[in-house]
């Protein structure tokens, strides 16, 4: 598997599950200017969504007011020790990829 | 100097936005609304998302600090003891945008809710929740302190 820009950490506690997802990204806003004054352009996450057994259980849409390495922690009722979550991320580029992590 | 050349260019290019807005379909609530995230005014971007203003509650709770020494990275949390909450969103007043974020929480999934945003200068920040009866939000300044000594 790809190296992928997502660090989750996913954890069981009783019945729900707590997850913390950090995404290595710059978020660029397409407001800041490079030393010669022209627009970087606009380069952020737009949607990162978490599935747990096929099940939605996140979907965040972000701007670019969403700071530099994106945080998200949510929790959701369910998940066990050892089961996968696939997180899907998509870029405003259009580029986008899914990445998975365990629970703990 | 505006010639004819340059305000044809323009009229074209805004002609050429504006009918990309006309033909881009209304998006459901669930995905990333364009209108909303592009909006320059904190009204529009709630009148793309939301049929109506959202009304305060004490049961909705932000957390953000009171300064913030570092616009570029704040921490916001937003919770509810509200039932049925189906989505989530921030606002940031004084941004560009302000839109910063909107989650959408299916059944099963607590309404809590942390990441961390930006912001260009002191703001009122706004958290507004989504449930089956209607809009509540939650509001708190936050001041930026960029390059101050922290007071």
């Amino acid at each position: 598997m790809a190296k992928g820009i997502l660090r989750a950490k996913a954890k069981a506690k009783g019945d729900n599950t707590v997850v913390k997802i950090m995404a290595k990204h710059a978020m660029e806003t397409g407001n800041r200017k490079d030393k010669s004054g022209n627009k970087i352009p606009a380069q952020f996450i737009q949607t990162l969504s978490v599935a747990h057994n096929g099940k939605t259980v996140m979907e965040a849409n972000m701007g670019a007011a969403v700071s530099k390495n994106p945080y998200l922690a949510f929790t959701f009722v369910g998940g066990a020790k050892g089961d996968e979550l696939q997180m899907t991320w998509t870029e405003n580029t259009g580029a986008s990829a899914t990445e998975t992590a365990k629970i703990k | 100097m505006m010639n004819r050349r340059s305000i044809l260019k323009a009229v074209f290019t805004g002609g050429l936005v504006a009918g990309m807005g006309v033909l881009m379909p209304r998006v459901a609530l669930a995905a990333w609304s364009k209108a909303a995230f592009e909006a320059a005014s904190q009204e529009a971007a709630m009148g793309a998302l939301y049929s109506a203003d959202p009304s305060a509650s004490a049961q909705v709770t932000m957390k953000a600090p009171d300064i913030a020494e570092n616009g570029a990275v704040v921490p916001v949390s937003v919770k509810s003891s509200l039932a049925g909450v189906t989505s989530i969103a921030i606002f940031v007043a004084n941004n560009p945008q302000p839109l910063a974020a909107q989650f959408n929480i299916p059944e099963g999934t607590m309404a809590d809710v942390s990441c961390r945003i930006r912001m260009g200068k002191t703001s009122q920040v706004t958290a507004v929740v989504t449930t089956a009866s209607g809009e509540f939000s939650a509001s708190k300044e936050v001041k930026v302190t960029i390059g101050g000594c922290g007071g």
